[in-house]
């Protein structure tokens, strides 16, 4: 099939995830599992990067930092780090810092992690490379619960002000943040009427579907003068059931009960 | 002629658009007071209104390092250190980028705005932070030097402008060192430590006290981060007391880094003349100089007492 491949990644990713997240025995395996196919379709399908130094890749911004894992996972898959490294997440000393230090790894473009500041970070790289001309495009994935923060919407103003159509946002949106419901916290809705009234063309597409996903970034190709943003439909904790769809399992490692329930539902066994 | 070191920012931003390719400017609105305007009229395509958000205006400009740029972000200092801090701190200091924070109309002496815009508390703010480098010059000729300097430098810079109009401290052949303070007089009784406008007060007071017979040493800290320890060690050795002279509170700016080098090495009286943890008002710049307390007279007076404590 198909996206035979992709789903292969996606698992392996999943794998990783829970792996990093059961042995700091901290972490925030929700928000990373519903991220999984939105950063293996950009990782594996649709960015230009096969080595994190070249002048001419894509660039990546992962607002959303606390979902660190997901970020680490993609870049040991993609063979920029070692999956050696994968015990250390969260240490003392390790490289794999809780949410993302650009400056301890190759592959992470900016360091995030507190919220609402990557699409900024993503409008400068855009608008630096629209002023030379390159050829570069940026993705920036936020949370739904980050888009409270005001500065997203400073940001929102500037991508269609400059027409950074070399950015896409995608938006992991899985409805949930800490305290609950987005909407029960805050109303973040009606999302896709609130960028487009921000000047962005807005796509729907299911975050977990490879055709959709790839149907959604198709369709953000054709689009020029303008930022785009992709809202993909996800399920916080996807690929564990006991995880799926429940805000407490926002920030919380599994016990080893849970870790080896979650790692036979994903399939392929315990990891090393 | 006298001129706000704001002035000298534009004129600096100017040689820049030509001489530096990767220079681009950003600005939230206030372009025409923050002078970044100048850059602007000679390179529109390099210049980058984000409009009122400070917050994405820094965050703007570390991506825009990210990809290989030398920004320099501008607005007064209030929103810039005050409103943007996180993203200062986080999203430009924590990685290290090459980002140069020019913020103008710090401290009391914006004047009739008064305290939403008096920006008092910037230095502490700023020089709390890692990695950040934390420039307040004296004059026009230390501020165009200073901006040139910081575009080379790389990593992450804050440099704190002025509006009011301030005499030249410096000739034209003065050179500018990023953390190097400069003794502009020296004297045996007593020193006074001064930073950004108010260095050329502690001038005038130090040639005011000579004409009293006390011999006061003058030197300017324009870097407050990282500070030059070796003269501030010297001048504690050689002259036992210390005034300190800001433009700023005395909660964590110069008076504060100068105590914490001294009680770590040589400890001796120091008074610190600033505001005195209390927000400004509405005034002619002059008017609220002498209302809190920051004039030549001032500097004396306190050179005098701390001379009895040593």
């Amino acid at each position: 099939m198909k996206y035979d491949d992709l789903k292969l990644t996606a698992q392996n990713l999943r794998k990783n995830i829970l792996t990093m997240i059961y042995e700091a025995k901290s972490g925030h395996p929700g928000g990373s599992l519903s991220a999984v196919e939105i950063v293996t379709y950009l990782y594996f399908k649709e960015m230009n990067i096969n080595d994190p130094h070249d002048e001419g890749r894509d660039r990546f911004v992962l607002s959303k930092g606390h979902g660190a894992p997901v970020l680490y996972s993609a870049l040991m898959e993609k063979g920029f780090i070692s999956k050696e490294l994968m015990g250390t997440l969260r240490q003392v000393n390790s490289k794999l810092q809780g949410h993302p230090d650009m400056k301890k790894l190759p592959g992470i473009e900016a360091s995030t992690g507190s919220l609402g500041q990557g699409l900024s970070i993503a409008n400068g790289m855009a608008l630096a490379f629209k002023l030379d001309k390159k050829e570069n495009r940026v993705f920036a994935l936020l949370g739904d619960g980050e888009i409270q923060e005001g500065m997203i919407w400073e940001a929102a103003m500037l991508a269609n002000h400059y027409h950074l159509d070399n950015l896409t946002a995608i938006l992991d949106h899985n409805g949930l943040q800490i305290d609950g419901k987005n909407n029960d916290v805050m109303t973040v809705e009606p999302i896709d009427e609130k960028f487009k009234a921000f000047g962005w063309h807005v796509i729907k597409a299911d975050g977990h579907d490879f055709e959709s996903l790839e149907k959604a970034f198709e369709e953000r190709k054709k689009i020029t003068e303008k930022p785009a943003l992709i809202i993909a439909e996800t399920t916080k904790g996807k690929g564990c059931s006991f995880m799926e769809d429940k805000a407490s399992w926002h920030g919380k490692a599994p016990n080893y009960e849970e870790f080896c329930m979650a790692m036979e539902e994903i399939g392929g066994g315990l990891n090393g | 002629m006298a001129k706000a070191t704001r002035e000298a920012y534009g004129e600096a931003l100017k040689k820049l658009a030509a001489n530096n390719p990767n220079v681009v400017v950003l600005d939230a609105d206030l372009s025409g007071s923050t002078k970044t305007s100048e850059f602007k009229k000679v390179s529109p395509e390099r210049f980058f209104n984000v409009g009122i958000a400070e917050q994405n205006l820094i965050g703007t400009a570390a991506g825009m390092s990210l990809a290989g740029k030398i920004p320099f972000a501008s607005s007064f200092a209030m929103f810039a250190a005050g409103r943007a801090f996180e993203i200062i701190r986080n999203t430009v200091a924590y990685p290290f980028l090459n980002v140069k924070i020019a913020a103008t109309h710090a401290g009391l002496t914006v004047g009739e705005d008064g305290a939403s815009h008096q920006a008092i508390e910037d230095i502490s703010l700023m020089r709390s932070i890692p990695n950040m480098t934390v420039i307040n010059p004296a004059d026009c000729i230390e501020a165009e030097q200073a901006v040139l300097k910081a575009a080379e430098y790389v990593g992450p810079v804050y440099i704190r402008l002025g509006r009011m109009a301030v005499e030249d401290v410096y000739s034209s052949s003065y050179q500018f060192e990023i953390g190097k303070g400069v003794e502009l007089k020296n004297g045996n009784d007593v020193t006074i430590i001064a930073t950004g406008i108010m260095v050329q007060k502690a001038l005038k007071a130090a040639a005011s006290l000579n004409a009293q017979g006390i011999d006061a040493r003058v030197i300017n800290i324009h870097t407050i981060k990282p500070i030059d320890k070796e003269i501030i060690i010297k001048a504690a050795i050689e002259t036992r007391a210390i005034v300190t002279v800001e433009e700023h509170s005395v909660i964590g700016g110069l008076g504060s880094a100068v105590l914490e080098v001294l009680s770590d090495t040589c400890p001796v009286p120091v008074r610190r003349i600033g505001v005195m943890d209390t927000f400004g008002e509405s005034g002619k710049p002059e008017d609220l100089m002498e209302k809190y307390m920051l004039t030549e007279k001032n500097i004396e007076d306190s050179c005098k007492e701390i001379m009895k404590m040593k």
